[in-house]
């Protein structure tokens, strides 16, 4: 039972580099019409929470939200198409990159405005609340967005009406091209301790221990509503961009990523455990076919037509 | 012609514009659990105008939600809960507080439909209470509607009679759209007939308010009724005119403004935000881009707030916006060709 989870995670994360890899690739080529924030480094932090959830348990994320959109089971060919701007995309090429979403999955969508999921994740939470049925509302942050007055706004608001919100950052340091430590002059800790809101720190690249964590912490949610804070230390092995020259980095940073690496480390502890090198191999294999194809059909898709721009501004009245 | 719409007519029950507000959120609640009220002090205080009043008592705190100052905070909130499937209702203390939600009220509210290729709704409603005249000074007084009608994606409406803002509160709430209700302060207290039942004004028509046939007005909120005092002077001075109430800005009702100027061949706007760059300035414009330019014998003319902040002092006050006599000023210039 705890292998198959181990390689179920395994794989979800291996899903989510494959894809990241792929649209890394597809934006060095110029075929994707927009930029790209990638989450190579990350994937521990979405796989481990997602583990936890339901498909009635909603996400909301940030710029950087592929791999909590693929965690969250939404599907590869419109995931990629959506982010290719095709018709057959997520959004019917609305969107792209920063506004993936899933009502279907929960997946509430990215976010191009830094710190904007939390206030809806709250609300989100809510009605969850409101309506009874024990399910939970996550949002995905990064440690850029906590000088953001809506963090406070929001975790206020949480911990005052006892919503069940479990507010995810993954800290990787950076708040885009300047290190958060130039830009933020208290923690999440401290910040979670005024609130009186319950905290856990994980290792946030090692998916066990963000799956072990936030399996306790929503379960604790779903039987008594209350928010809760989870912060992952992790990695952003890519720029803030596709494009970022990063020079802003240091070389000994930027060596130490390959050992803080969440599928070398998931590999490592799941050998001890016993899984054998054949079925790494052969999951690397099954999921290399599994992006390749949903590439290549999302780039044969059909772009969106231009008479239709203004149809999806607003629902008609018989819409939901 | 009546000053009512021909829908109050046959109700003789008379509420405040308040009351009326407070009858279409207990309607709305009692007919759909998803609906909730949250805003500040909305409940045990009754909210700052008096408008939720009982509604606690009658809905309980689960569903009347006293929210901390927290404006953004608030509107990003009834933007989850609208996409999860609840039916919010959120009051901004004062209009002028929505500058504190822009970013999700602007960012989020207005584009998670499109954004998403149509695959969302986010049906909120956002009351805001707005408008000068009651000393609040600079930042407690302004009409900032024209701010979101600029947005595609959200719905904008100003109802001026106690019969449309019950009217308009069910519309909006019915909409799966997100809909901005700037209510006037003034407003509030005044009275009118409204009927009983849980009925809806549509959101996107502009109401005729009289009939005429030599200028038009067209006014949104207070102005509309400011328009249609001005007309009873009008016609003591022998000058027909026809007044509209815009109602809704976004949609706006360009085909009952148009068809009006084609009449009477002479246009007058009033409004009390801002003049530059404001509602009158759209509403002249696509009447000079429509086939009733033609009809025009009189430039447009427009009557709105003056270029600086809402002062304290009530004198300087009452000038920085339309009042009474200047519509009856400017409608004469028009009538009488000396525009």
């Amino acid at each position: 039972m705890t292998a198959e989870r181990a390689k179920s995670r395994y794989s979800a994360m291996l899903r989510i580099r494959a894809s990241e890899e792929a649209l890394q690739k597809l934006f060095a080529d110029g075929r994707i019409p927009g930029f790209v924030h990638l989450s190579i480094g990350q994937e521990a932090v979405a796989v481990g929470v997602s583990s936890c959830l339901r498909d009635a348990d909603t996400v909301s994320s940030n710029h950087r939200g592929h791999g909590h959109t693929l965690a969250k089971g939404v599907e590869l060919e419109p995931f990629f198409a959506e982010i290719l701007g095709r018709e057959t995309g997520l959004c019917r090429g609305r969107g792209g990159s920063m506004h993936v979403a899933d009502f279907s999955k929960g997946m509430l969508g990215a976010n191009g405005i830094v710190g904007a999921g939390l206030p809806i994740t709250t609300g989100s939470a809510l009605a969850l609340k409101l309506l009874g049925k024990g399910d939970i509302a996550v949002v995905y942050f990064g440690d850029g967005a906590l000088a953001q007055g809506l963090v406070h706004e929001c975790i206020n608001l949480s911990a005052l009406w006892s919503l069940p919100v479990m507010f995810v950052c993954e800290n990787n340091g950076w708040s885009e091209f300047s290190p958060t430590s130039r830009q933020m002059a208290t923690s999440l800790r401290k910040l979670a301790d005024a609130f009186g809101v319950e905290y856990r720190a994980v290792d946030g690249n090692r998916v066990s221990e963000v799956a072990a964590t936030a399996e306790t912490l929503v379960a604790g949610m779903r039987k008594a509503p209350a928010p809760a804070i989870l912060e992952c230390a992790t990695t952003r092995v890519r720029g803030h961009f596709e494009g970022d020259r990063q020079d802003y980095r240091t070389a000994s940073e930027i060596q130490s990523l390959p050992a803080r690496d969440p599928l070398s480390l998931a590999r490592a502890e799941m050998q001890v455990e016993g899984v054998p090198p054949d079925w790494f191999d052969e999951v690397a294999k099954q999921i290399a076919v599994e992006v390749n194809n949903a590439v290549a059909k999302a780039l044969t898709a059909p772009p969106p037509i231009d008479a239709d721009l203004a149809a999806g501004v607003y629902a008609g009245m018989g819409s939901k | 012609m009546s000053t009512q719409p021909p829908e109050a007519a046959a109700s003789a029950r008379e509420l405040t514009y308040a009351e009326a507000i407070r009858e279409g959120l207990e309607q709305a609640m009692e007919a759909d659990s998803r609906v909730f009220l949250f805003g500040e002090d909305v409940g045990v205080y009754g909210g700052a105008f008096g408008v939720s009043g009982d509604l606690v008592h009658r809905f309980g705190a689960e569903r009347v939600i006293d929210t901390p100052i927290s404006e953004l905070g608030m509107a990003g909130a009834a933007v989850g809960a609208a996409i999860t499937g609840m039916r919010p209702v959120l009051e901004i203390q004062f209009s002028d507080f929505i500058t504190l939600a822009m970013e999700q009220i602007v960012n989020q509210a207005a584009k998670i439909r499109f954004m998403f290729g149509g695959k969302a709704t986010v049906p909120m409603v956002v009351r805001l209470p707005g408008g000068s005249g009651t000393g609040a000074a600079a930042q407690h007084s302004q009409s900032l509607e024209a701010w979101f009608a600029h947005v595609p994606g959200l719905k904008v409406v100003q109802p001026s009679t106690p019969h449309d803002a019950k009217g308009m509160l069910l519309a909006a709430i019915d909409d799966p759209n997100p809909v901005l209700i700037f209510e006037h302060k003034l407003l509030y207290k005044t009275k009118g007939p409204v009927p009983e039942e849980a009925y809806r004004v549509p959101i996107g028509k502009a109401a005729v308010r009289r009939a005429g046939e030599d200028v038009t007005i067209v006014a949104s909120s207070i102005m509309a009724i400011k328009a249609a005092a001005a007309a009873e002077r009008l016609a003591a001075e022998g000058v027909s005119a026809e007044v509209i109430d815009l109602r809704s800005i976004r949609p706006i009702d360009l085909e009952t403004i148009a068809a009006s100027v084609r009449k009477t061949h002479r246009l007058l706007i009033v409004y009390e935000g801002v003049k530059t760059m404001g509602v009158g300035a759209e509403i002249a414009a696509m009447i000079a881009e429509s086939d009733a330019f033609d009809y025009l014998d009189a430039p447009i003319l427009r009557l709105g707030g003056a270029d600086a902040p809402l002062p304290y002092n009530p004198v300087l006050e009452k000038a920085a916006v339309p009042q009474e006599d200047d519509i009856v000023a400017a409608a004469l210039r028009l009538a009488r060709g000396e525009a």
